[in-house]
């Protein structure tokens, strides 16, 4: 046969600028491109505007799509969403953590069951509108995953869980661009969604308004406790643990005399634990659920930057494998303390701009809020 | 890239002959048959020749035609129609489960505002029990609605004992009739159907037109109001180049039903027997023989999803269809199927063939060719299928 086959990539196409141009790019370098539209909730009420699970976000990406004259599909993931990110979300909230629902759906949906199913119509690849960049050490020949140009939208955090496998299998074609050239290059094609504003935090909450779906969603299991302070004198009622997240102030319903902030949720006791703003710090944190990238396990402590969430700068830390050996649990020692450490979210390390590994904080495996056993 | 239409049973090219004829009545004779003038008389004497045309196709008289915008909006009028109609004699409906959601949806609409709902279950080909709706009827029992035969699975309904049951009872007999015009015969008066929907666009006719047969006598209450079209039935200005279109092609596949029945037969014959001689671990949804559609073929593909199987087919030109397209287009499991009572996972692998009067054997020796390399493609990367070789 005389005619080359090209390369099948399948774009994750949400109809939003970064994946729209995701799927331009990959064309352009002569890919074969298909574009792929997960549908994976369904809003009841009216459509949130711009919500990457709207008719209308399903409608631009078909549009971009025709414009660009690649085939495109709409494939259901209600269920899927439903059983990996959702109810993830409010189990979570009711275990008393704030979860990241972005990562529980990277995770589960987009490089899970999407490459699976990529990969099921023949593609090498899935790709993404991610702000990120996957490069092959040559060494270690292991996949690595950086930063992209434009730090300031670096998404890496929310891909530290990517394995070696979905990396060998995965392209960020947006690595090279900053955010702003990218909406001019959309624009400069006629795609029709350059100005779309970024999309919000949770696609399936409405409003931001997180603990009434909760509520709605775990019928009689919200219920109002106490307020306690970290000696576990009790200091007030509150509306239900899902209702509030660490290092939180304003909302508490009561005053204290003093500025209170939420150091901890019991979710056995279902209290809210309260402490003064020094409280609130910690140099010691523990994570689960661990992945690495750049190094096979840790073995042994390391330097890194860590992140404990999405939009903060990364603090000096040392991680040490944990206490039963093997990769299940990571202790991470900072340098100077940190504010607000929130079980449920999760902890990457990077060394400089590679991502090392991460995982989900948990809360003190010793009961306590680490700063009291260092006292 | 050659292309394959066997998706028949959502819609069909319009005929040509049909095609032409219409645009007449779009820019030469474009009167609105209301009007009294000459523009309007020629309008008018088509559209009642179109009729005509529709009614000889399914043994009524042209009287008895009231077209609509088509089949869910048929359904609409003459559930909703007779439930206004006849609410003082009584409040209560029945049907099927494997209905067209334009009448599923339909009835429990009523429901919700003060009806009852009976909802028959099916067998596992697909099929209604005569004696559950015989079980089901009650005094005040005011609408039998089954289908002709279902779109997904092809299963033919029992309808003229359903029929006949229904005229025991004095209950009006509404049969949706969209998958089965043009491919099998149809006489309303010897099958007792008080009220029937067709569809145009299933018989190489032009997409937004469709009738409902309201027998003489059958007391029928209005959904549209504002104009006296239609006997008042339907108020709006018809859609005159739509419904001669209509006509046309009823008449059109009058002519050739009985050959191109046989034709399809042997076709659908080959890609099922081809199907399940060359692919592991399949199952024919629906009835065979006698009580399955023509044109109809629809195998459950285990271990792999439908979704997957269709955009497979897709990319090689095939269109085919899976479960029943929602208006994002994406995909739900079929309530066909869990109707008939296929676990999740094997209505979710459900792949639909419908054929037409343009395929031919080649082309579904193509289909043969193809689908074994895409589902032994989506097998490998199933970890179901994975465990079941290896148990």
């Amino acid at each position: 046969m005389t005619l080359t086959t090209k390369t099948k990539v399948v774009v994750g196409m949400s109809g939003g600028v970064d994946s729209s141009m995701a799927a331009a790019l990959l064309q352009e370098e002569g890919y074969d491109v298909i574009g792929i539209t997960l549908q994976v909730w369904e809003a009841t009420g009216p459509e949130v505007e711009g919500g990457c699970c709207s008719n209308s976000a399903i409608d631009d990406a078909r549009r971009v799509a025709f414009i660009l004259g690649i085939p495109h599909y709409v494939m259901n993931f209600r269920s899927y969403f439903e059983e990996t990110v959702v109810d993830y979300f409010a189990r979570s909230y009711l275990a008393g953590e704030t979860p990241n629902p972005c990562l529980a759906c990277n995770k589960y949906v987009k490089f899970g069951e999407m490459l699976r199913k990529a990969r099921g119509l023949g593609a090498e690849y899935i790709a993404t509108g991610h702000y990120a960049h996957v490069l092959r050490d040559p060494a270690s020949e292991r996949f690595l995953l950086s930063n992209s140009v434009d730090t300031r939208k670096d998404q890496t955090y929310a891909l530290y869980m990517l394995t070696q496998e979905q990396l060998a299998h995965t392209l960020f074609p947006l690595a090279k661009y900053p955010k702003e050239q990218i909406r001019q290059m959309a624009n400069d094609r006629g795609l029709g969604v350059g100005n779309k504003p970024d999309s919000q935090e949770i696609c399936f909450v409405i409003d931001d308004d997180y603990a009434s779906f909760v509520r709605k969603r775990s019928s009689g299991l919200v219920k109002p406790g106490n307020f306690v302070d970290l000696k576990g004198n009790y200091l007030g009622r509150h509306q239900g643990i899902i209702y509030y997240t660490v290092g939180q102030r304003k909302g508490l319903g009561i005053t204290f005399g003093k500025p209170m902030f939420v150091v901890g949720l019991n979710p056995e006791s279902n209290e809210v634990v309260l402490g003064e703003n020094s409280e609130v710090f910690t140099d010691t944190l523990w994570a689960i659920d661990l992945n690495w990238i750049s190094i096979p396990s840790l073995k042994e402590p390391l330097k890194v930057t860590a992140k404990i969430r999405y939009n903060s700068s990364g603090v000096q830390a040392t991680i040490y494998p944990g206490g039963k050996g093997a990769d299940h649990e990571v202790m991470v020692l900072f340098d100077e303390p940190q504010r607000a450490v929130t079980p449920g979210q999760a902890v990457v390390f990077y060394q400089g701009n590679t991502v090392v590994g991460g995982g989900t904080i948990i809360s003190d495996p010793r009961g306590r809020r680490s700063l009291l056993v260092h006292e | 890239m050659k292309r394959i239409y066997l998706d028949h049973s959502a819609t069909t090219p319009v005929d040509l002959e049909v095609a032409a004829l219409m645009m007449t009545y779009y820019t030469e004779k474009y009167g609105n048959p209301s009007s009294v003038h000459s523009f309007g008389r020629e309008a008018r004497q088509a559209l009642e020749e179109a009729r005509r045309q529709v009614a000889e196709l399914i043994g009524a008289t042209p009287q008895e035609i009231t077209f609509t915008s088509g089949g869910t909006e048929a359904d609409n009028l003459a559930i909703i129609g007779t439930a206004e109609a006849m609410s003082k004699k009584g409040k209560h409906l029945i049907t099927s489960s494997v209905e067209h959601h334009a009448v599923l949806e339909t009835c429990e609409f009523l429901a919700k505002n003060g009806f009852e709902l009976t909802i028959l279950p099916v067998d596992a080909e697909g099929i209604v029990s005569v004696e559950d709706v015989r079980m089901a009827i009650r005094p005040d029992t005011i609408l039998i609605s089954v289908m002709h035969a279902n779109n997904e699975v092809g299963a033919i309904q029992p309808i003229v004992e359903i029929g006949q049951l229904a005229k025991e009872h004095s209950i009006t007999f509404h049969v949706d009739a969209v998958q089965t015009l043009g491919k099998i015969p149809i006489n309303v008066k010897d099958m007792n159907i008080d009220l029937l929907t067709v569809s145009s666009h299933k018989i190489y006719g032009p997409k937004g037109v469709g009738a409902l047969y309201v027998r003489k006598g059958v007391r029928l209450a209005p959904r549209a109001h504002g104009g006296s079209q239609e006997k008042k039935r339907r108020s709006g200005t018809e859609n005159t180049p739509g419904i001669i279109g209509f006509g046309k092609a009823c008449e059109l596949i009058g002519k050739r039903m009985d050959k191109e029945d046989a034709r399809q037969i042997i076709l659908r014959d080959k890609l099922m027997n081809g199907i399940i001689e060359r692919i592991k671990y399949v199952k024919v949804n629906g009835p065979l023989g006698e009580k399955r559609l023509a044109n109809n073929v629809n195998v459950s593909i285990r271990f792999v999803e439908g979704e997957s199987l269709l955009l497979s087919l897709d990319m090689l030109g095939i269109a085919a269809s899976s479960g029943s397209a929602c208006t994002s287009g994406s995909l739900d499991p079929s309530h066909v199927l869990l109707a008939m009572g296929l676990v999740h996972e094997i209505a979710h692998g459900s792949l639909r063939f419908s054929l037409g009067s343009q395929n031919t054997e080649e082309e579904i020796d193509y289909v043969l060719e193809q689908l074994p390399k895409i589902v032994e493609r989506l097998r490998m990367m199933s970890p179901l299928y994975d465990q079941a070789i290896h148990k």
